[in-house]
């Protein structure tokens, strides 16, 4: 039986004196709660953080929908009344930055908290309070963010926010300053979370998961990581510059002064277009999961798939131009960013062939998950043909700054990206919470989300080549083009699409709440085939009674059956089933693991820094108040030893039995 | 000096080949867990045969790496445009700044002689060579402050032109990062005084080590390519 050394509370409840951590280590005694709001907020699981991470996650997306819905409804009819064009601006702005900033990039760090070490077989990541501070740090930066909209109003530059047009002059409200200093917070919580996960993907994999062995979701989530290693640092500078020109009367970006008006550009697209390839990736590593489970096949061509989600990494760093073209690069930069551009689907390609050929022949099930992901195949390839007529520089330099462009990076990132997250709720609810969401309900999210994102986005290509603007508050009548291309029909078209839409994400949440109450599913509904499968749905706090040692891809699918076939012929026949496995697996565990106690710095170290934020907007005194809390965060979490001492807590977790057993250890 | 530097050489052949041991006794970082009572693999396995931390460090300095070349890159765009305030010519004072360059890759070898009085266990040795980083470190940063005063007094102010915003915001971001190396070199020597990091003293010296060696060599391609290269 395994017993678990995290200091949980019910440790008090077997011992008479409350916890003597306190004088082993004189600072501040560990909290050592196991329910309650305490348990989730001093946490350093990283499940419960990856819980957290989606729930939080879910509400921006919420917040970034009735944004959306807003700015719909303001187009739905010439003239458009609902909105201010100031209103309107800040609506567009804030709509893209929460849902690429707090609900796109979020989620999927959602998943790879949850998933990524239970797909290695570890037992945590290699760094479980910066783990927790990722969490605090995005949680911090996003409330900050929206509080502007209380102080004065949220930021109007659009999410790309160009300066000069940032700057004062054109940008006098506090807006732009909460959002260049919000998402350098969200930018720290994506830095840490980058370091934090690559170096559990790499370091932390359990005996036998070779790299080549390793879930398709963790390869492209540790791509992910690394994209962002590299792509965050460079907005940072982008904002720092930003931050200093508004609040310090930097000249960055002073035209009158000289400056370069493309300075921001490159600095936001060096980032932005590895930002593209960042919401994208871990949905592909989802739908990769998904696609053979629900095929009962291997994913055909695994080291094809890694590799071009590699390859779509580094080329993601050449290209990053192709969204300057009708900014006056000159014609060489021009052609040859178009081409390196084109280059890019090439491994994109690759996948749609394989993920194709994943389905063919196989003996598919249509459950919700697989429909999603099989949604975002089609929706994703779309996005992805409208995009190849932007990479041709000509045809880009008229659709540019139309509607058009609008329906096809959504078409991406919503088709991609957004489908991508659907397939994984519904594929691992099971194995987060224990119990699976309801497929009818299901189903009805599904379809409602295709027909309402096909009627809110395709209308908008017709939209955008009839030359609506993106980004104006109102279109007029006397500029609707007549019969097919009539502005009118097709605006409202995709006003009432969005509400379909709507209504889709709110069937989900529905679905979610009435799960609640479903019976526990079983161990493998899906009959899985990968790691995070091989313990307990949901997993212990240990995740496994016993690290596992791997022999193949598909671990637990090679465990469960045997192929008989002969002569290369494959033929598989059940010799386990996964409650044989575990049952195997908690005979065999360990007796002794040791998991680290919770901490409150994470907590307080990410909070310090939205108080220091808003000294940069108002006084400078809050800056040093939160500077000092900041470096008190920080010597207090050097100084607390990394894991509690064994002897101070000697949790039963598992009952009376397991808490003699532990006393003679 | 030829003693201590041969010294030097010893212990980083010792090092090397100590390395396994090192990791395994090392490495006890918090969620350092995984595999951990499997036996065979020793206290600490990681997969990659190196610690944690030391990994993590390594992409912490790789992602620093394009936070300073924005930086570079942002100066380099700019420093020909000094509108009507001084300029390179007006300011560089290039012996000052070579003897501060000078002290702050000194410090680099006062790091290395810490790390390997660490790995002989020699506190006392440790603590010396640490104090002497910090002080040469010091003593560079306060070369800073001297230079931005000076360069303040004769013209150059933070919003004065293109030139100057750039120059003070990506040698002082160089600057931070230096204090803040300072600040780690101090936490540790506390640690050592106190006994904190007794078993993996060395380690955690070593990662202070490779920041502190990082930062200095920013300093030679900012040095290089905003002091010597002529605008
Ligand atoms: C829920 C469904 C969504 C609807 C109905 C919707 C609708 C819109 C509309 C109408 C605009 C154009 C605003 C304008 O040009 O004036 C827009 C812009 C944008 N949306 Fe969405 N959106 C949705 C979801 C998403 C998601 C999931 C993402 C990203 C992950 C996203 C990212 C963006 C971005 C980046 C812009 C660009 C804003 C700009 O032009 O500055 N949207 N959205
Ligand atoms: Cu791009």
């Amino acid at each position: 039986m395994a017993i678990i050394e995290r200091p949980v509370g019910d440790a008090l409840a077997f011992q008479d004196a409350p916890v003597t951590a306190t004088s082993s280590y004189g600072y501040f005694r560990r909290p050592v709660e196991t329910t309650g709001w305490r348990s989730w907020a001093f946490t350093v699981d990283h499940k419960k953080i990856g819980i957290m991470y989606g729930a939080v996650a879910m509400v921006f997306f919420i917040v970034g929908g009735i944004e959306a819905s807003l700015i719909r409804l303001q187009l739905a009819q010439p003239d458009g009344t609902i909105l201010s064009a100031d209103k309107y601006n800040q609506m567009f702005t804030m709509h893209a930055t929460t849902m690429v900033f707090l609900f796109v990039m979020p989620m999927a760090a959602a998943f790879a908290n949850y998933f990524i070490p239970l797909q290695i077989g570890a037992r945590d990541v290699a760094f479980p309070r910066l783990n927790a501070l990722s969490l605090w740090l995005f949680v911090a930066g996003g409330l900050f963010l929206n509080t502007s909209w209380i102080l004065g109003g949220g930021a109007d530059g659009g999410w790309f926010m160009y300066a000069p047009n940032s700057d004062v002059p054109f940008s006098p409200s506090n807006g732009v300053d909460f959002w260049a200093l919000g998402l350098q917070i969200t930018g720290i919580a994506s830095l840490v979370g980058a370091i934090n996960l690559i170096t559990t993907v790499l370091n932390m994999r359990a005996p036998g998961m070779s790299l080549m062995r390793m879930p398709v979701f963790t390869w492209m989530a540790m791509v992910t990581q690394f994209l962002l290693l590299f792509a965050m640092p460079v907005i940072t500078v982008a904002l720092f510059l930003l931050m200093f020109q508004r609040s310090y009367d930097a000249t960055f970006f002073s035209v009158a002064e000289g400056a370069d008006p493309l300075l921001w550009q490159h600095l936001f697209w060096i980032f932005g277009h590895p930002e593209v390839y960042i919401i994208v990736l871990p949905a592909f590593g989802i739908v990769s999961e998904v696609l053979p489970v629900f095929s009962k096949k291997p994913l055909f061509g695994y080291p094809f798939v890694v590799f071009s989600g590699a390859a779509i990494g580094f080329v993601g760093w050449g290209v990053w131009a192709h969204h300057m073209f009708a900014s006056g690069l000159g014609p060489v930069s021009v052609a040859v960013f178009s081409v390196a551009t084109m280059a890019i689907a090439v491994p994109t390609g690759v996948k749609i062939v394989n993920w194709t050929l994943t389905m063919w022949g196989g003996k598919l099930r249509f459950t919700t998950a697989m429909l999603f992901a099989m949604g975002l195949i089609v929706e994703f390839t779309i996005g992805g043909l409208s995009g190849v007529t932007h990479a041709v520089a000509p045809s880009d330099t008229q659709q540019t700054d139309t509607y058009y462009i609008v329906a096809h990076f959504h078409y991406v990132i919503f088709g991609g990206g957004v489908l991508g997250l659907f397939a994984g709720f519904y594929y691992w609810w099971p194995k987060i919470f224990g119990r699976a969401l309801n497929e009818n309900w299901g189903k009805w999210n599904f379809w409602m989300m295709i027909v309402g994102m096909n009627l809110a986005f395709g209308p908008m290509h017709i939209i955008g080549l009839q030359g609506q603007p993106r980004r104006m508050y109102v279109w007029t009548e006397n500029r609707a083009g007549e019969g097919f291309f009539n502005l009118g029909f097709w605006n409202l078209v995709s006003t009432i699409g969005t509400f379909i839409l709507a209504v889709g994400v709110l069937l989900f949440l529905i679905n979610v709440w009435v799960s609640r109450k479903n019976p526990p599913a079983p161990l493998d509904p899906w009959d899985a085939r990968t790691l995070e499968w091989l313990t307990a749905s949901p997993p212990k706090d240990h995740n496994f009674d016993r690290i596992p040692t791997v022999h193949s891809i598909d671990e637990v699918f090679h465990r469960k059956y045997e192929d008989v076939g002969e002569n290369g012929e494959h033929d598989y026949v059940q010799r386990a089933t996964l409650e044989d496995l575990l049952a195997e697996e908690e005979r065999l565990g360990e007796k002794h693991i040791h998991l680290p106690a919770p901490s409150y710095w994470p907590l307080v170290l990410a909070f310090a820094l939205p108080i220091m934020a808003y000294g940069v907007i108002y006084t400078t005194w809050l800056i040093l108040a939160g500077a000092a809390i900041a470096v008190a965060a920080m010597f207090g979490w050097a100084l607390e030893p990394a894991d509690a001492e064994p002897s101070d807590f000697d949790p039963p977790v598992d009952g009376d039995e397991t808490s003699k057993e532990l006393a003679n250890v | 000096m030829s003693d201590v530097v041969k010294e030097t050489v010893k212990d980083a052949i010792e090092i090397v080949k100590d390395h396994d041991k090192d990791v395994h006794e090392h490495d006890v970082h918090a969620g350092d867990h995984n595999g951990g009572h499997d036996g065979e693999h020793g206290a600490h396995h990681t997969s990659m045969g190196l610690s944690n931390t030391k990994l993590a460090m390594w992409l912490f300095l790789g992602s620093e790496c394009l936070l300073f070349g924005g930086l570079i890159s942002t100066y380099m765009l700019y420093r020909n445009r000094q509108g009507t305030g001084p300029g390179p010519d007006q300011l560089w004072d290039i012996p000052f700044t070579s003897a501060s360059s000078f002290v702050l890759l000194m410090s680099s070898l006062t790091m290395v002689l810490a790390v390997s009085a660490a790995n002989r266990k020699d506190d006392r040795n440790t603590k010396l060579w640490l104090t002497v980083t910090a002080t040469l470190g010091g003593l560079f940063v306060a070369g800073q402050i001297y230079e931005f005063t000076t360069f303040y007094r004769e013209g150059l102010g933070y919003t004065e032109s293109l030139f100057g915003s750039s120059f003070y915001t990506l040698t002082g971001f160089h600057g931070v990062h230096v204090s803040i190396g300072i600040v780690m070199l101090l936490a540790t020597m506390g640690m050592l005084a106190t006994g904190k990091i007794s078993g993996d003293k060395a380690e955690t010296i070593e990662m202070v080590g490779l920041y502190w060696h990082f930062v200095d060599v920013v300093w030679i391609i900012i040095f290089t390519l905003v002091y010597l290269i002529p605008a």
